[in-house]
This record gives C-alpha cells, structure tokens and sequence, in this order.
C-alpha cells in the first residue's frame, strides 16, 4: 500500500528584487518562477511546461528588474573591506548621509570616512595628553538630523555631547554628569534636534534638552540597571527602554512619573531593542538568554509575534532596511559571526558574516535605506563594512530534503514541492492527518528571494507484516546473553537464540566465535573441568578441526559427545603422563618449553585470569547505593596485562603437556596445521566479520559480539567506532523501548563515552508520601506539610536508598530492615497491624 | 534537568512559613537531612534565609549534581582549594566527604598523592587564590593541552567554579569564626546524622530541631544548632571572637597566608589531615595589587569584563546551569537587607574587587577611604558583611579565571 500526501503554503514574501537567471527554474522538463500576484504580498508557484512558459517568464522578470532598479537608493557598487582600529571599538554610528562612520570604544574615539576603496581615517577625537574617563565609551551615537552633532555614553557615568563644527581640536561640546553609575546608551530623537536620552546602570534614564545645562526630566525605571533606551521612530513622545531584570518598559516622554506599560520580556537581562523602522507597534529585543523577540506593541495585550533562539547572548539588534522581517544580531560572548535573520523562518540565519575574531559590539546599517551594506566594530580592533552579497548563507550548506524511516517500517520523505510536482498519482495532502508533520521549506534564492516556499512530504507506508518487521530484532535483543556466564556457554546460548529465529549465519557465526576463543582443555582449570564432567558444557575446549567441522555441519549431540568422551580420556592421559613425565620423550618437552617462551603467542595463566572474571555471580539484584564509577577518569579494569604471565611451576608442567596431548587428537582429524592457534590469531578476520555485520545494518550482531568476547577482540577496534557501534545499537534499542537491554549494553560497554551516558539524566522526580504532592525541592523533606517523605518504618529514618514497601498497607523502609523485621514479625513494622510478606 | 529538579522549588508557600525564622529552620532542617549533617557555616548563614538557600543550592549543585567530574574528584579539588588558605574547618569536612564518596585514602596524605591531572591544577588554584589576577590564557592553555593527562574545557570550568567558591568560602569562614567548629563526623549508613534523630523531624515537630539521641555529640554544636536562626546569638558569638577575627581579617587582607600558631593543636580524626601537605609552593601570597601596577600587569576595568554580560554567559555555556545558579547568589547578596547605606555595601564589594585589581569606571575609590574608616567596625560585626566579601572574592576571581578561558577561546 503506498499512499502520499503533500502540501504546499503560502508565505509572504516582502521582496521586490530578484536576479533573472535564478527565476528560470527547470526541473524535469517543467519551468517553476515565482512571480508576484496583484496584491504583491504573495508568490505564487507557476509550474507550466517549458514550451509556453518563457514568454510569461520574461514578462515577469523585465517587471521585476524594473521595480528593483526603483527601489534601490544606490548601486551597489562597494565592496567588503575593514580596517584595523587601534583599539577594541565598544559601539559604532554612522551620519545620515553614511558617508562617515564613528567608533568608539575605552581607548579609541575616531571618525572614518567610508571610501569606495576602504576606510579614510578623518578624526581623532581623543585629544589631550592623558584623556580622562569621559572619554572611555559606552556607547555612541551620530544624530540623524544634524551631521555635526554626535553623543557618546562614558563608563563613568558622564553623557558628553560633541560637536564636529567647533573649531578647536577639543570638539566636546557638553558634559553631563548626572548618572551615578556607567551609562549604557545615548540615544538621539530621530526628529527633535535638541533632545538626548540616556540609560544608565543606576537604573535611571535621563531626557536632555541640549539647549539646558541639565537634564529636563530623570525616569525612574524602578527595575535593575538600564541597558537600552530607544526613541519610536513613529511615535513621538514614545521611547522603551530594556532592563538588567528582563523588563521592558515603554514610556512617555511627557510623563516622567509612570511608565505606560511593563512586560517581562526575557529572562535575564535585555541587552538591546530596536524599533522597527515601518510597522509602528514592532519591537525586536535581544537578551542573555540567547533569544531575539519580536513584539507587537500596537495591541492592548503586548504579544509576542516572533521568537529567534540563537546560539548565544543577544549584544545589538538591528532591523534591516527595506526588509520587513530581517533583522541583524550580533553576540556579547563566545560567537563572533553576524547574523541577518528572517523573523519568520527562526531556525536558520538567512545570511552569516563571519569576518570578526572577537565579539562583535557594534552594528549598524550603513543607510537607513540600503539593505546592502552593513557596518560593524569589534573587540577584535577592527572596523567592517560587510556586503550582503558576499555573505555566508547557511541555508545553501542545509540540507534540503528529508528521509526518514518510521518504528514500524514507514518512509517519510520531504522535499522541494517543486521536485514533486512531476509524480503521477499524487493528491493534495487534506492536513487533516495529525499523525504525519508537515514540513515547511522555503529555499532561498542567492537574492533576497524566497523562491521556493514550501516543501512537500511524502509517506509511504510500508505493509503491515512485512519483511521490513523488526521482530526479529526485539527477539534477539531480549534474548541474547551478554554476560553473567562463561565465555562458551554466553555463545552457545546466543547461537541456539540466533537458530531459534531463524538466522543461521549469525548462529553459526556464534558457534565460530566459541570454537575459536575458547581455550583448549585445561586440567589445571578445576572449575572447568568439572562441568566438561558433569556435562552441563557440551563443548568448551580445546580449539579442534574436529569440532570446528563439526559445528560447521552441525552435526548431531552425539558426535559431541563422542568428541566429549574422547577429550576426557585424553585429559585422563594427560594426567598420567604428568605423573610420569620423566619417562616421556625428550621432544615434547621442548615443545613445551618453547610455548611457555613465547608469550604472545600462548598463555594459559593469562586466559585464566581473563577467564575469571565471567564465573562472578552477576551483581546483587539490588544494589544498596548506586555505584558512581567515574569512568573517564578510571584507566582500565584491573586486569593483568597478557604480556605479563607468571606461571607457578606445578602450572607449567601441566601447561605444557595439554597441547601436546591435543596434538595427538587432532592428527587424527587429519589436520594440516597446528592446531592450537592462539585466540590473537582470529582477531583480523573476527574484526573484518564485525564490520562486516555493521556494515550490513546488523549493528547488534557487532555490539554483541564486541560485549562477549570483551578483551578478545577489543583493542583490535579503534575506541572511535566501538563507539559509534555502541551509539547506534543502543540508539535503535531505545527507540524499541528495550530499556532494559539498552542499559545492559551500556554497562557492559567499555568505552568511557558509552558508559557516561548512564550517568547523564539520573534525576528521578518523586511525590511526598505524605501529602501526594510532587516533591519539588532537592531535599527529603516536603515543602508543603513539612515532613520527612519516604521514613522507614523500622528505624524511621529517611530512607535515601532502596525503598521496599508492602503492596498490602503500602508501609515500607529501608530494604535490610524490612527483611530484618519480617524474619522476626508477621505484623507490619508501621503497626497497622497488616500482615506483611516478604519473598 | 537538574533546572527542573529545584529550579522553581524554592518558592515557599507564605501560608505554611509566616516567618524568616521559619524559614531558615526549615531549610537548616532540610540541610541536615539531606546532607546528614549542618556544618557551621550553613548556621551562620541562616540569619540570611533566602541567601542560604541560594548558597546551599550552589554548593549542592557543584558537589553532587550533574556535572563533568567525578563526586571525589570535586572533593579533593575543594581540598585543595581550602588547603590553599589552611582552612582545617574545609579541609577536613571535604576530606571526610570525599572519604565518602569512595575517594582513594592513599590521596589524602598529601598532593603528591593525587594523580597528575589534579597536581596539574596546583597551579592555577594558587594563583587563583592568592593573585588571580595572575591568571593567563597560558595557564588554561597549559591544562587544555592534549595529553594523557588533560582536562577538557567543561571539567575546568567546573573546576575553576569550586576553587573560587571554596576559596571565598575559606574568607567567610574565617570571618565568621566558625574554622573552631568541631571536626565534622563521618555519618553513618542510610545518610542519618549521627546523633540526630529524624524522627521528630518526620512527624512534623518542624519547629524545634530534635535534642540529639546520643551521647556523641558535643553540647556546643547542638547549642549552636538549637539557636542556628537567632541573629542575636550569632552576633554575641561574633562579638566574642570579634577581637580575633580583626586580626586575621588583616591577615588575610594583607598576606593571605595565616600562620597556624594560635590554631591550638587538636585530636583530629584521621582524615583531617594538616592543610599544608594539600599546598605546594607555600610562600607564595597574596602581593599588594597596586605595587604591581607599574609592572606590566593590567588594571582589571569590569566595564570590559562582568559578570552579567560576559561571564555569565561564558560559564553557563559550559556548565549548564551554573551561571543561573550563581547570578542568583550575586543578586541575593545584593539585596541583602543592609542597615547602612547603600553606599557602604557598593564600598565594601568595590574595595574586595579593588585589592584583587578589578575596577569600576564608575565609580569614586575616594569614597572607600571615607566610608571605610568609619565602617570598617561594623565591617567585621556582622555576617552579611561576611557574605558579601564572600561573593564580591568569588565573583573577583571567577571573573579572572573566565575571562583568561575567553581569551583562550578566542585565540
């Protein structure tokens, strides 16, 4: 059964401006180009065939190179340059006319004139031989009405004006120091020549009349320190102004008594806000806690309309000129890029300038009507002007369709309406269907268009019951055996597992691996050799060519049991012939020494120890106290190296005499070579076989048999793709809900990164027992009724470990002192007289 | 996740504590059973209830929650920290915990026990804790440099975060006297106090904290425990060491190496080991900042460089949620109710960040010498002024270790 369903939307588009050879859009044989409807707030897609289309396409596009030539204040005939400052730049602004760009930062004051071929350095207006701290700013502004007029925020708290027409070389002009602390920002009316705002860290914003010797009016924000103040560029009386407390405020100029309206904007502090320069009610701010908002303000009700999560603090916001919904942001901390932002598309800057070395402070658009250039200062000490053309697009580098399988075998695929549009027996997606997500994409164009504005998805369902199915994979991971028994038996069982569902190779991969790593019989082994007695191991030992066809051709229990008998008489030999070894020839006694000399190659004492550890009974079901083993830190279990056997004498006798006994079984298998490869031997083809299996998609098979033979085969896979195995496995595991296998593997796993994750989201939230309400706080007592949660019964004290309670009166405590207690009473330790059991 | 576990929770319903007193016993009381114990600091602090709680949560949070070194690890890098001051209060409780966390006993003979990756950071906590401004990109360099023995950029910032608070917090002990407490005991199995009943606590007796059950414990400390929340007697205690603690408030403003003369020798427990086998390089102190200033050592201007806009940011990025945790710290303090002006509180907090060489723009350092002189009694007197040293050395040094790990990043 296939079934597809798509969807096209809609968006507005607000450019006027695209670049002809990127409209004619061919795809199989079909010409797609946006063009603009009546109203020209819309795109429509027009998909026609190629024969009819280019009359209508030329149509289009001459419109609209003729609209985008009208738009345009000025070519764009500038070029992306910069130039070195002689210090770290706090804030930049540009004159009206945007011939000229002042920056300023603690150490540097200067005008630069904005040249065709870079920057002109034109003023200095640090003057005096030791500048004082009125010079060290904040912030700066030029004003947009007068060319000579600009103002500049100290970090001492001063608010000077200057003014470039003075004929002296000191162009300061006033001097305001009513500010007790740092002043973040200056701002100018966009409109009045004479009226100066400032927002200082004492939490006052102040209006100046420049025409007065002292403030006409002190704001009192009754919040923590200022750090924006912005005049509306639409209203006239209107500024907002942004707080260290997450506030924003909008005032009257008018009414220095009362803000008009508070709202809570971020949290942490607001580090900036812009007004839009078209839509009256819009307010983009910016904050510590990475987010750009965009408020609209024109309504009783302060709405959020628009949220940008970036990837660090929000320093500047500035909207675009000409754009309606761009906006620039740059960053306080850690990233140093630019981003230009299409408010409505929140998840991918629409371009990136990513020339700076350090933070970037300031930005600002070169004219209030280019969209083009953009200037910005940095700590870095330097002074851009970036061009937008030559801007990073992020969306180019994205990935422009998505593919995805479903738990239960579903694809689901999306992509570029466009590309979907030449399908046959495709029907409009109804949008009812809640089960699928609907993706929207809107491809950019190289312009400012957006092209392509929506994307289709596709699912196809895959047939219930077919082979697609992961039954067999929830089998095998419930079934298979990791750990907690001896290396042949885990095997055996796994081969039986892995039989049982019908995958022989795997099965038979299983046996391979027990035949090849077990160790070859062994009477020194006690314990393994008491079960060959007791038969509860049909085949552990020696690696034989006998047994390996025999597994091979799966032959029946009683061959194996031949096989069996036959080893144990030979064992029995073996015995003897350490009783009277000195009778024996001299040459197996040569052999053996030369064995025992060649450590890497055989070591019985080292295969002992790695042996040993699978024989400890699997940990206690329950563990009093989670064990917090920092495993990045922590080098290797303690394990003793391979390299470094010390074989007692008694061992070595018997060490020596095994192999040459197996000898003589196996020549009459007829072998061809040495029987008694050592395990090492089988690494590189064990290695290929795993990542082989990983390769086909059967990550569980390398993840199990990675987990078995642990130390056998594991310094022969680099750490990085373990890893990734592991990674994968355990991910698909979870994804099957198989928890508890999924925590198995992560236990058992020996890479440093796996085994963190079982560390990583340990929070458990629990409910009072007393009041049944969630326990909110880190502590063991209750904020509501104050009490204890989780007493035992018995020794009443909180129990911070496992807590074991009766299901009949739900009365509990302390796991040892329940069990103590019930050895000695029936009654529940609570006293409520129920009849509690343990089992 | 951890945001989740507590963040919200510290709202307490006004119906159920209708009084600061009420208050700070409750989390006193929660304090203790959670950590099987109240040490002497957490009593002090409780005239401050709502800066407790912040403070514990903090500490509870770089020492036991979610976070990239291992629980013993943090310990012992408290150990140093402390050891650093010759704190024997620290010292040993944070010996006793790590003994707890089944840290290696072999560590605490001394530092040259402790593996290399943690002698590596000797160097940094010094500095740290007597000059930070000393602090380099160099030396985060120096830790992040790939190797056998490296550390990655979140461990040191978690780190740095617990030298700094362990550092400030040897201040606030010292200040506040409590370096005399008892050695702290081991608790035993099931994380009950010893000593400390909570059964009385369980059924909802809140208001007194029980008498304790067993004859182990000394009477100061439950005395102490009993009037944990009474101003009045944190005050005559302060008073009564008032004396003493001048002096080695002098001494640490001055050397910051405190000579152990009149620390009368007492049985200790085996882990409370002599804080000078945690410190290598002893001799090293802390130096007048303004004699170095003709040398080549720049003048710290916090307009460049804060907590709020740059700190901050840099800090929770690569330990989630520790900057919220802090910044709530920095604004409790700031907001601790102050009997004197305002200005006082901005002289104190700017003259600690002064001595360490980190200036306001913004502000008259006049206004110190005028305000101080007159102040300096009151200074000493009372445990917010305590506090507020304490912060204003953590937030000192924090801003110096962060911003030599900006400079690291961005080279």
């Amino acid at each position: 059964m296939r079934r597809e369903v798509t969807s096209a939307a809609n968006v507005n588009n607000d450019s006027t401006s695209a670049s002809p050879e990127r409209a004619h859009l061919f795809i199989k044989g079909q010409c797609v180009i946006p063009y603009e409807d009546v109203n020209r707030d819309r795109v429509n897609v027009c998909v026609t065939s190629r024969t009819d289309c280019h009359a209508r396409c030329n149509f289009y596009l001459e419109l609209r190179l003729e609209m985008e030539k009208m738009t345009r204040v000025s070519t764009v005939n500038g070029r992306t340059m910069f130039c070195h400052l002689d210090a770290p730049a706090n804030a930049i602004s540009v004159c009206r006319d945007a011939t000229q760009v002042v920056v300023a930062g603690r150490n540097i004051f200067k005008i630069y004139g904005l040249e065709e071929e870079g920057f002109v350095e034109r003023l200095n207006l640090r003057v005096g031989r030791k500048p004082s701290l009125n010079f060290s700013c904040a912030d700066v502004m030029w004003h947009q009405m007068d060319e000579n007029l600009l103002a500049t925020a100290a970090t001492n708290g001063a608010v000077v004006t200057w003014n470039l027409a003075r004929s002296c070389r000191n162009k300061q002009e006033q001097l305001f120091t009513e500010h007790k602390r740092t002043v973040n920002k200056v701002c100018f009316h966009p409109t009045e020549v004479n009226m100066l705002l400032s927002g200082s860290q004492d939490g006052f914003m102040k209006c100046f009349d420049l025409r007065k010797k002292e403030s006409v009016s002190t704001f009192s924000g009754q919040s923590e320190s200022v750090r924006d103040v912005q005049f509306s560029i639409k209203d006239y009386f209107t500024f907002a102004a942004s707080f260290e407390n997450g506030n924003v405020q909008l005032w009257d100029i008018r009414r220095p008594d009362r803000y008009e309206r508070m709202f809570t904007a971020h949290t942490g502090p607001v580090f900036c806000c812009d007004w839009h320069p078209e839509d009256r009610g819009w307010l983009a701010t910016g904050g510590r806690d990475k987010m750009v908002k965009v408020w609209d303000m024109s309504t009783n009700r302060v709405k959020e309309i628009y949220c940008v999560q970036t990837i660090a603090s929000v320093a500047r916001v500035k909207w675009r000129p000409e754009r309606r919904y761009h906006l620039a942001t740059c960053s306080m901390m850690v990233d140093h890029n630019i981003y230009v932002w299409d408010v409505r598309r929140p998840f991918i800057p629409f371009a990136t300038f990513e020339e700076h070395k350090d933070v970037t402070t300031g930005i600002v658009w070169r004219n209030q009507h280019d969209p083009y250039y953009l200037l910005s200062g940095s700590k870095d000490s330097t002074l851009y002007q970036h061009m937008f053309k030559d801007a990073s697009r992020p969306v180019d580098r994205a990935n422009p369709e998505g593919l995805c399988f479903g738990l239960f075998g579903d694809l689901a695929f999306a992509a570029k309406e466009s590309l979907m549009t030449g399908d046959v027996g495709r029907k409009t997606y109804p949008g009812g269907d809640r089960r699928y997500p609907i993706f929207f994409f809107k491809k950019p164009d190289v312009t400012e268009q957006f092209a392509q504005v929506s994307s289709a998805l596709s699912v196809f369902e895959s047939e219930a019951g077919s082979s697609v199915g992961m039954d067999w994979f929830i089998n095998t991971a419930k079934s298979y055996l990791l750990s907690g028994k001896p290396f042949a038996e885990l095997c055996e069982h796994n081969a039986q597992v892995a039989k049982k569902l019908n995958r022989p190779q795997e099965s038979t991969t299983w046996t391979m691996l027990r035949i090849m790593f077990s160790e070859p019989a062994n009477p020194s082994l006690s314990t393994n050799h008491n079960l060959n007695k007791s038969g509860n191991l049909p085949l552990v030992n020696s690696f034989s060519m006998k047994e390996m066809s025999a597994a091979l051709n799966e032959r029946n229990k009683e061959n194996r049991q031949d096989n069996l008998h036959s080893l144990e008489t030979n064992l029995n030999n073996n015995d003897e012939n350490e009783e009277t070894e000195g009778s024996e020839g001299q040459a197996e006694y040569l052999f053996g020494d030369a064995e025992l000399d060649d450590d890497d190659l055989y070591s019985m004492e080292h295969d002992n120890q790695a042996e040993e550890p699978e024989y400890l009974l699997p940990q206690e079901a329950f563990p009093l106290r989670h064990e917090i083993m920092d495993h990045p830190s922590a080098p290797e279990p303690v394990q003793e190296k391979p390299e470094s056997p010390h074989v007692s004498g008694s061992e070595t006798e018997s060490t020596c005499l095994t192999p040459m006994e197996s000898i003589n079984l196996i020549s009459v298998s007829q072998l061809l070579f040495s029987p008694h490869l050592p395990p090492k031997f089988f690494c590189p083809i064990v290695k290929e076989m795993l990542c082989y299996y990983a390769e086909q998609g059967d990550v569980q098979m390398a993840v199990s048999v990675l987990i078995v033979l642990g130390d056998r085969i594991r310094k022969e896979i680099d750490e990085l793709t373990q890893e990734h195995w592991y990674m994968s496995y355990i991910d698909l595991l979870q994804r099957f809900e198989l928890w508890n296998v999924s925590n198995e593997v992560i236990k058992l796993s020996t890479c440093g990164a796996i085994m963190c994750l079982n560390q990583a989201s340990t929070t458990l939230h629990i409910n009072c027992s007393n009041c049944k309400r969630p326990m909110s706080n880190k502590g063991w007592i209750c904020d509501r009724c104050h009490q204890c949660a989780s007493v035992c019964a018995v020794c009443h004290h909180v129990v911070k470990g496992l807590f074991v309670w009766c299901q009949g009166c739900s009365h509990g405590g302390h796991l040892e002192h329940v069990m103590e207690w019930l050895k000695q009473s029936k009654h529940c330790p609570a006293g409520c007289g129920h009849l509690c059991e343990y089992t | 996740m951890a945001q989740s576990c507590f963040g919200h929770g510290s709202q307490l319903s006004p119906v159920m504590v209708n009084s600061e007193k009420d208050r700070a016993s409750l989390l006193c009381m929660k304090a203790l059973a959670n950590r099987g114990r109240l040490d002497s600091v957490s009593q002090q602090m409780a005239s401050h209830p709502q800066y407790l709680e912040s403070f514990l949560r903090t500490q509870h949070y770089i020492l036991y929650m979610d976070g990239p070194l291992p629980l013993h690890y943090r310990h012992y890098i408290a150990i140093m920290a402390a050891a650093r001051h010759h704190c024997r209060y620290l010292v040993s409780l944070h010996s006793a915990q790590f003994l707890r966390v089944d840290g290696d006993p072999l560590w605490l003979q001394g530092l040259e026990a402790a593996p290399p990756r943690l002698r590596h950071l000797d160097h940094i906590n010094k500095v740290l804790a007597h000059q930070p401004w000393l602090t380099a990109r160099s030396h985060i360099q120096a830790l992040l440099k790939t190797g056998e023995q490296c550390w990655s950029l979140a461990e040191l910032v978690q780190a740095v975060v617990l030298l700094a608070h362990c550092h400030s917090l040897c201040s606030f002990v010292f200040g506040s006297g409590s370096d005399s407490d008892s050695i702290p005991t081991p608790r035993v199995h099931h994380g009950t106090p010893p000593g400390y009943c909570l059964c009385d606590a369980a059924n909802g007796n809140t208001a007194l904290l029980p008498p304790p059950a067993g004859p182990t414990e000394k009477a100061p400390r439950r005395r102490s425990l009993d009037s944990s929340c009474e101003v009045a007697y944190l005050r005559e205690q302060i008073q009564k060491s008032q004396e003493e603690i001048k002096e080695r408030k002098a001494d640490r403003l001055h050397s910051q190496t405190l000579s152990h003369a009149d620390v009368e020798e007492e049985d200790e427990a085996m882990f409370s080991a002599d804080p000078s086998r945690f410190v290598t390089d002893p001799e090293f102190g802390y130096q007048e900042f303004a004699r170095r200033e003709e040398d080549h050592f720049q003048v710290f201007r916090v307009q460049d460089y804060s907590w709020e806009d740059h700190g901050f940011s840099l800090v929770n990025r690569l330990y989630s949620d520790i900057g919220h945790l802090l910044d709530e710290r920095f604004r409790n303090v700031a907001s601790l109710p102050f009997p004197h002006s305002p200005d006082l509180k901005r002289a104190i907090w700017n003259y600690i960040h002064c001595i360490y060489g980190i200036r306001y723009d913004d502000y008259d350092y006049g206004e110190v010498n005028r305000l101080l002189e007159r102040g300096l009694k009151l200074y000493i007197k009372a445990v917010h002024v305590n506090l507020l040293v304490m912060e204003a050395r953590l937030q000192a040094e924090l801003l110096y270790a962060l911003r030599a790990i900006t400079q690291y990043m961005i080279a």
